[in-house]
């Protein structure tokens, strides 16, 4: 179905009143392309039944949408892990799953569930409870289960999520239905033992310690035994993989082949986090990451009938917030303590409706933007990085930005294609050379990048590092402008007023997020 | 000897707690201590001790000499 047709049947859809939240015409928020939608879990009815759509549309780690508009947060009631990861040091936080560096505040499932109930009394858009660790959910089962068990009573409108090795997962999955835990994520990084090998010294099942090529081989039986039983219970199977270069790089494919045939609704490739002061077995032994290009050209390569997620945060145990900002210091045990909790489930209601009410409203005006486009001829892909502070706008100004979000355009229409943390860049006004030159190597691939206002400086500093900013789609809807700045690049290029040219790769940080409050 | 934990080095991850067939194990002060009395080494239990092959940080469980060894009852 071409993006004009997806505009009709839209518009059918509205029209028909009661269908609309199935036939949600553009949930994706990304997805005018032809084909198969690319974000996680896309609204289109075409691609979704409306049963799985109900799932995920206000889950931001399942759908790209929802992410611009649902908060979710993690408690850390699960320390104890079962098996050891090279990307990992248990002396801090797991460096991939929670940010190393920064270690959590272990929680009973009673405070936990104090927590949450604190957390959606102030932030209405908070949908998701995950488990995340900082070790392994079902390694800590008694105090996972506890904590949902908790919260379920107390707030059953609040979904429920979990993030798994898989090891133990087989042994939990009728637990998991029981409790109506609706989501769940298992990290596979493989499923040859002979690079499982290298990504994990050692394993813990059944009492004994297992290492080399035996762990991996328990672990990858395990973990796809998991998953082909939640499948077969109807439970929405996220599957994450660490992409680790000359090692597990050219093997996603396998994987992502692996999960799809047995039932995963999304994978979600990440690039692998290490560097020396992280202490983890790959940081010390200088094992290289990812480039950007490289990680975008492997989830390229697994996009198929498969949805990839391109807007993971690789977020802490114990985050809170919308994706890409973290409010855990807001909610430490000590401040919870003083907190006088009103947690209405109306007031979330009310609150989450009149989200609803606005998704609704700006999808259409998007979809007829696309159609009048895709009538071009250039297959030019040029990248755009937006400062956004969510709801699909471009609402941040360039020196207050933490993170910004990339977004492919072409004569097919725009694309979210992942993200870049930066530092605050602006310090009262005034910002370093040093910060503004690591956000310029952030961004680098970028031929333009979309602000709510910026500064004379970075403009200058922007522009002679070749990356255009734009300020003129302030407080705008991030596609559309997207589009109207590219059609207009095209014009430009198409009578020779400038010359295309690509641009080259831009950095993935290994530094920690640390939490301005 | 019964086993102990090096607290400097014990990450509080509790993974030893649940795992420890006497119930030798509990939390004080952020790290986790074996209580000797109540060690036997996992003889008779398991193959292996148990503390030591969950703990994430190699040579935090480490056989404790200056007591005496575990003995088994005949």
């Amino acid at each position: 179905m071409d993006a004009v047709e997806r505009g009709s049947s839209a518009k059918n859809a509205r029209d028909g009143g009661e269908t609309m939240l199935a036939a949600e015409p553009n949930g994706c928020g990304t997805l005018i392309r032809r084909g198969k939608a690319t974000c996680g879990a896309h609204g289109d009815q075409g691609d979704l039944p409306p049963a799985i759509w109900d799932k995920v549309k206000k889950h931001p780690c399942y759908s790209v949408e929802a992410h611009h508009h649902y908060a979710r947060m993690h408690v850390a009631v699960a320390p104890a892990c079962n098996m050891q990861c090279n990307y990992c040091n248990r002396k801090y936080d797991c460096a991939n799953e929670s940010r190393p560096g920064v270690t959590s505040e272990k929680l009973t499932p009673e405070q936990a569930a104090k927590k949450v109930l604190a957390v959606a009394s102030r932030i209405p858009q908070m949908t998701v409870l995950g488990i995340a660790g900082p070790g392994d959910p079902l390694a800590n089962p008694e105090k996972t289960f506890r904590t949902f068990e908790l919260v379920a009573k107390a707030a059953p409108d609040i979904k429920l999520c979990l993030s798994t090795n898989g090891l133990a997962l087989p042994d939990h999955v009728d637990t998991i239905a029981r409790l109506n835990i609706e989501h769940v994520t298992i990290t596979i990084n493989m499923i040859d033992p002979e690079i499982g090998a290298q990504i994990y010294p050692w394993i813990f099942y059944n009492h004994k310690r297992y290492s080399g090529i035996e762990a991996a081989k328990t672990l990858t039986r395990r973990q796809l035994q998991g998953l082909e039983m939640l499948s077969a219970r109807g439970i929405l199977c996220k599957v994450n993989s660490v992409m680790i270069p000359d090692i597990n790089e050219q093997h996603l494919v396998e994987v992502n082949k692996a999960v799809k045939s047995r039932g995963a609704f999304l994978h979600n490739i990440m690039p692998l986090i290490a560097a020396p002061k992280h202490g983890t077995v790959f940081g010390l032994k200088g094992q290289r990451t990812p480039r950007n290009s490289e990680l975008k050209a492997l989830q390229d390569a697994c996009e198929g009938e498969m949805n990839m997620m391109r807007h993971c945060r690789q977020c802490r145990a114990d985050a809170v917030g919308l994706l890409g900002e973290d409010r855990s210091a807001e909610f430490t045990k000590e401040k919870i303590v003083t907190m006088n909790i009103n947690c209405d489930p109306e007031m979330r209601k009310a609150y989450q409706a009149g989200i609803e009410e606005e998704r609704r409203a700006r999808s259409m005006p998007r979809q007829e933007q696309v159609g009048e486009h895709a009538g071009g001829t250039s297959d030019i892909k040029v990248l755009i990085a937006v400062a956004t502070k969510g709801a699909g706008l471009i609402n941040e100004h360039f020196g207050h930005a933490k993170e910004f979000q990339v977004y492919e355009v072409s004569r097919s229409g725009a694309k979210f294609v992942g993200h870049r943390r930066v530092d605050h860049y602006c310090q009262g006004g005034y910002g370093a050379q040093d910060d503004l030159a690591a956000i310029i190597r952030s961004i680098n691939d970028c031929h333009a990048v979309f602000v709510a206002r910026i500064g004379g400086r970075p403009m200058s500093e922007l522009n002679k590092a070749g990356i255009e900013p734009v300020d003129q789609y302030a407080h705008e809807f991030i596609e559309n402008s997207g589009i109207a700045w590219f059609s207009a690049y095209l014009e430009k290029v198409q009578s020779g007023q400038i010359q295309h040219v690509d641009r080259g790769d831009g950095a993935i940080r290994q530094d920690p997020m640390i939490s301005v409050a | 000897m019964p086993f102990k934990i090096i607290s400097s080095q014990c990450t509080g991850c509790s993974a030893c707690e649940t795992e420890c067939p006497n119930v030798a194990i509990f939390e004080k002060g952020g790290t986790f201590v074996i209580n000797p009395k109540k060690c036997t080494e996992c003889i008779g239990h398991f193959e292996e001790p148990q503390c030591v092959a969950v703990c994430p940080v190699d040579k935090t469980c480490v056989i404790d000499t200056s007591l005496a060894r575990y003995q088994p009852p005949a």
